[in-house]
């Protein structure tokens, strides 16, 4: 594309960007701004809106550029970087890891915190996970499990940096990879018997992205816990086959509160269009992964909230003390890495919230089990 | 060039507006590409599956046939390669790694010469066949990953994520640099493009091809087979696109076939963004090897801005759109001034673009 | 399957299938102009996404529905500016700088989203207007007469479009610049602006389109089109360039993802199953094509040609 005439301008550009990159590279690294306070709720009630956005792109400091010669010791901050599959705001999924890793870095657990989001391209996951480690970050977090096979064949070649990946209990037998899981069918299970005794005999509706992983899990963890509390109640679910077709989620609210569903629940971010609808026709929702509240705060009657931090407080402290990993961990309602956040301003009817507490305490105390396999 | 400049400024002030430096950002970018061995090894094995949907779209182009389909094709034939390697895993590198490429050219060509049939003889437009049959490999992706091709392991685990166990080590796509993810694919890539242009220039076919794109009725005229050459085109884009997805999946990280559940997860839209490339490279296999490097480079140097200054890779995105209108409107305006200086009309664009 | 074919089911999934079609209906009906006048612009569904945000932004900030859907044909005007300088004065591969124009919407749609809004913040979207008379009709009126304004506008543009194109003096040109630039122009009609006018109208309608899908839903999200002004260009090929066969294949495409859904909602179909069902859209409309007839001679002669005086 390079007639003569275009040789002089060509040259001056070239010149041009020279002269930029060698001034940036001259230049100091600028400092971000540093995140927004994120205040984490501590009790199992009423989560106030402000609190689930945190602005999690904003929340790095240095450029990578310049790794610090940071060698962990015990109690050390830590270089964290994360992938994220979805974007770090989405009230969903990839959103419950960024808020934990931002409270981690505000309680001084990090020292540097890099998020690469929306990698939905495994590939592309990959070569960053890979890019992560050769930069001299202590713990690399994959948060997906489409990115586990990727995982499985990079951790080996970097066996001084802690990888973990998830939702899924499985180490593939290295030293230095974490597995962690959630159990949203506990969740599930008591939004499913709260979800029974509102729904007063009428239909239930479940939406679900693609039937796999953590969403499978929630979803039939959901129907467990209502046919538990109503053997009778019918709890239907659709997968739309997709997790960012948010049409498509919100024409499935819309075809089961047609069908005289009165209670709907569903997983990943594509909810966010179900919600709507539920909030449109006055239908009670029950929201998984993050607080979903402030999206619609008449319907929404509670959220299971993951607090990644049991895992990574623990994660943490091991890469602190020089191992690397090679175990599995997982968040439930009894080591508080899932919570039931209820919405105080939703009228929920005392015997119902008396039932979801006590599914709660059976769920914690081991004496209830969900009977759902691979949890 | 000027156009690419242009892009950039545009995509600089879009950084000044997000709050970051866009000489920071800029030089992320371009280090992220070009910076090491490492970079410049993840840039070409970016730009591979780029390289070998763009020689499929010269093809096609050529013919005067718009494939929107390269997504499906990759699909296509990833799966084909996927089953191939599955089915006989024993047998030795020299014949698995050959053998599991030609099943994704078979599988791609085969999804591609749908659409390819459907125009040429029973008149149904490219564009909607290729589109429909983009959301059709889709589907048939993920119900085959969910069951039938399974990991055995996500079965048991419960979580069943759309993926393949991991594929026979004997059809891994050798590294051909330590310590790099620079692998045979991006061999097999190059040799595809020109192979593409030995067949567009150097064959009586290749030139049938392209006579049919260029004036159908006086190729018919001259008892060339339109019809054929419609199939064909499609075909042989469907094939290169096919090879790419085999390439995909024998030369990534996970040496395995995973996706989220949607086809970008698994291609990257390379099946567009080859679309691109080839246009950058004015529609020549030859040319469109330095473009599929550019855009390879600013696909891998976009995530690389993202974890340095955590500007979101949609901004390259945005970018990359501007690249192609502007040197879109760059090429037609230097071909009419080189038309006008000729003193010639100018017919097709797609013809006429390169030499 | 039984209890699929209840009144109730049968009228909701037609309703569903009518309010699914509204954004394919508006995108490709604008698409059809374009293309009558020989204008292909692939970057519908990047107009859309440009359209979807801006709409709901304008409603985020001002609560208002109107100034939303203004909003949402505002973006398609400035794209359709856009589109017109390129393809128009500049000339190019049309094919080519609307994947350019499609990229370009996908990927500042989303930036500007995360960078304005950030995190999920629903807005008060259309509400259902259900007609007088009409609307209380048994079956029909729940099918046909009670949806959203958006819905009734699809509806109305397509007897508008007919009439534009077969019997206005406009839609004259518009033919003639379609398949004989040449002599419309020996005949004195102007191809840039003819074009230029169409061009506008469908980017304007790309954006209602956009501003349709996301005020109907009430919220927006990266990539919130999904590929629906993709499927919107191919309905334009169904639809053999006329506003009634694009109608018809929007329905059909509506129709068929309404009934899908249905179809799982209710239990019917499960498992690997929805995999395969959530296909048959795409399959349904390509059989379709084949069955009906041979349509390949009612392109636009000159579509996708740019045009240029000879001397």
């Amino acid at each position: 594309m390079n007639t003569s005439k275009h040789r002089a301008l060509r040259r001056s550009i070239i010149t041009l960007a020279a002269i930029a990159i060698v001034a940036a590279s001259c230049g100091s690294d600028k400092t971000s701004t540093p995140s927004a306070a994120t205040s984490a709720p501590s009790v199992s009630t009423a989560a106030p809106a402000a609190t689930s956005a945190p602005a999690a792109t904003e929340s790095t400091a240095v450029t990578a550029t310049q790794p610090a010669a940071s060698t962990p010791s015990a109690g050390a901050a830590l270089k964290v970087a994360v992938i994220l599959p979805s974007a770090a705001n989405d009230l969903s999924f990839s959103q419950s890891m960024a808020d934990a890793l931002n409270r981690m870095k505000d309680a001084g657990l990090i020292s540097e915190l890099k998020v690469s989001e929306n990698m939905f391209v495994v590939d592309d996951a990959a070569a960053a996970i890979r890019s992560y480690a050769q930069d001299g970050f202590d713990v690399v977090i994959a948060h997906g499990s489409q990115y586990g096979g990727s995982l499985q064949q990079i951790a080996p070649d970097f066996p001084k940096v802690a990888f973990a990946w998830g939702t899924a209990a499985d180490t593939f037998g290295l030293p230095n990879v974490t597995g962690y899981t959630a159990a949203s069918d506990q969740g599930g299970y008591v939004m499913g018997v709260m979800g029974a005794i509102l729904a007063k005999g009428s239909s239930m509706g479940v939406i679900g992205p693609i039937e796999v992983g953590d969403a499978k899990l929630y979803n039939d963890g959901f129907a467990a816990g209502a046919k538990a509390q109503d053997p009778n109640v019918k709890v239907g679910v659709n997968y739309t086959e997709s997790f960012s077709d948010t049409a498509l989620a919100a024409e499935a609210a819309t075809s089961f509160i047609s069908g005289g569903a009165t209670v709907l629940t569903g997983s990943s971010q594509m909810t966010v269009g179900a919600v709507g609808v539920a909030k449109n026709s006055g239908v009670a929702w029950f929201a998984t992964n993050s607080n979903q509240t402030q999206l619609a705060p008449d319907v929404v009657v509670a959220s299971q909230v993951y607090k990644w931090d049991v895992v990574l407080k623990e994660l943490f402290a091991k890469v602190n003390s020089g191992s690397y990993g090679g175990e599995t961990y997982q968040i439930n309602l009894a080591n508080g890495g899932e919570v039931i956040e209820f919405n105080d301003a939703y009228k929920l009817p005392a015997d119902v919230k008396a039932a979801g507490d006590k599914a709660i305490a059976g769920i914690t105390d081991g004496s209830i089990k969900t009977g759902v396999a691979g949890s | 060039m000027a156009a690419v400049a242009a892009a950039l400024a545009i995509g600089a002030i879009m950084m000044v507006a997000l709050g970051a430096n866009p000489f920071t950002g800029y030089k992320a970018l371009f280090t992220g590409a070009f910076g090491s061995k490492q970079d410049l090894a993840d840039t070409a094995v970016k730009a591979m599956p780029l390289l070998l949907v763009g020689t499929g779209i010269c093809i096609s182009f050529r013919a005067r046939v718009i494939n929107i389909g390269g997504e499906g094709q990759i699909v296509a034939g990833a799966l084909l390669a996927t089953v191939t390697a599955l089915a006989v895993p024993g047998l030795p590198p020299v014949v698995l790694v050959p053998l599991v490429l030609l099943a994704g050219i078979v599988g791609g060509g085969a999804w591609g010469a749908i659409p390819g049939t459907l125009k040429a003889y029973l008149g149904v437009n490219e564009i909607l066949s290729t589109i429909m049959l983009n959301i059709v490999a889709v589907q048939v992706m993920n119900y085959l990953l969910r069951g039938p091709l399974l990991d055995p392991a996500e079965a048991s685990r419960g979580t069943r994520i759309p993926q393949t166990k991991r594929l026979a080590p004997n059809a891994d796509l050798p590294v051909l640099l330590h310590g790099t993810r620079l692998h045979l694919g991006v061999v097999v890539a190059l040799v595809a493009a020109i192979a593409a242009w030995v067949f567009l220039w150097r064959t009586t076919t290749g030139y049938r091809l392209r006579a049919a794109g260029a004036n159908p009725d006086a190729a018919r005229y001259a008892g060339i087979a339109v019809k054929r050459m419609t199939t064909l085109a499609l075909t042989a884009s469907g094939a290169m696109c096919g090879l790419a997805g085999a390439v995909l999946v024998f030369g990534s990280e996970s040496h395995r076939f995973v996706t989220d559940g949607s086809a970008t997860g698994f291609t990257g839209s390379a099946g567009f963004n080859g679309i691109v490339a080839a246009l950058f490279g004015g529609l020549h296999p030859l040319l469109t090897i330095p473009a599929s490097l550019l855009f390879g480079g600013l696909l891998v140097g976009a995530n690389a801005m993202q974890r340095a200054i955590q500007i979101p890779a949609s901004l390259v995105i945005a970018v990359n759109g501007l690249v192609v209108v502007f040197v879109a409107a760059s090429v037609s305006l230097r071909r009419r001034v080189t038309a006008r200086a000729e003193g010639a009309r100018v017919a097709s664009p797609l013809v006429e673009v390169a030499p | 399957m039984s209890e699929f074919f209840t009144a109730s089911v049968l009228v909701a999934t037609v309703a569903a299938g009518l309010r699914l079609a509204t954004p394919y209906l508006l995108a490709a009906l604008g698409e059809t102009l374009g293309q009558r006048s020989g204008v292909l612009n692939l970057g519908v569904d990047g107009v859309m996404l440009l359209g979807a945000f801006f709409a709901y932004w304008t409603v985020l900030e001002t609560g208002s529905l109107l100034k939303g859907v203004i909003a949402g044909g505002l973006a398609g005007i400035v794209m359709g500016v856009v589109y017109a300088v390129v393809t128009l004065v500049f000339k190019t591969e049309q094919g080519i700088s609307g994947i350019g124009i499609y990229l370009f919407g996908l990927g500042f749609s989303e930036l500007i989203y995360r960078q304005e809004v950030g995190t999920p913040r629903p807005i008060k979207g259309f509400t259902k207007v259900k007609i007088p008379v009409l609307g209380d009709i048994k079956y029909v009126g729940k099918m046909l007469f009670d949806h959203s304004l958006m819905v009734y506008l699809a509806l109305l543009l397509v007897p508008a479009m007919t009439f534009l194109i077969n019997h206005t003096r406009f839609g004259l040109d518009v033919r003639a610049v379609g398949e004989t630039p040449e002599a419309a122009d020996s005949l004195g009609v102007s191809v840039a602006r003819t074009r230029t006018v169409t061009i506008l109208i469908g980017s304007t309608l790309a954006g209602l389109g956009g501003a349709a899908l996301a005020l109907e839903l009430g919220t927006f999200q990266q990539n919130l089109t999904n590929g629906i002004g993709f499927i919107a260009v191919a309905l334009v090929y169904f639809g053999a360039w006329r506003p009634t066969g694009v109608l018809l294949g929007s329905l059909l495409y509506g129709m068929v993802t309404a009934t899908v859904n249905q179809l799982k909602t209710l239990g019917v179909v499960t498992g690997a199953a929805a995999s395969l069902t959530t296909m048959a859209p795409a399959v349904l409309t390509v059989i379709a094509l084949v069955v009906i007839a041979r349509r390949g001679s009612a392109q636009p002669a000159a579509l996708a040609l740019p045009f240029e005086r000879a001397r």
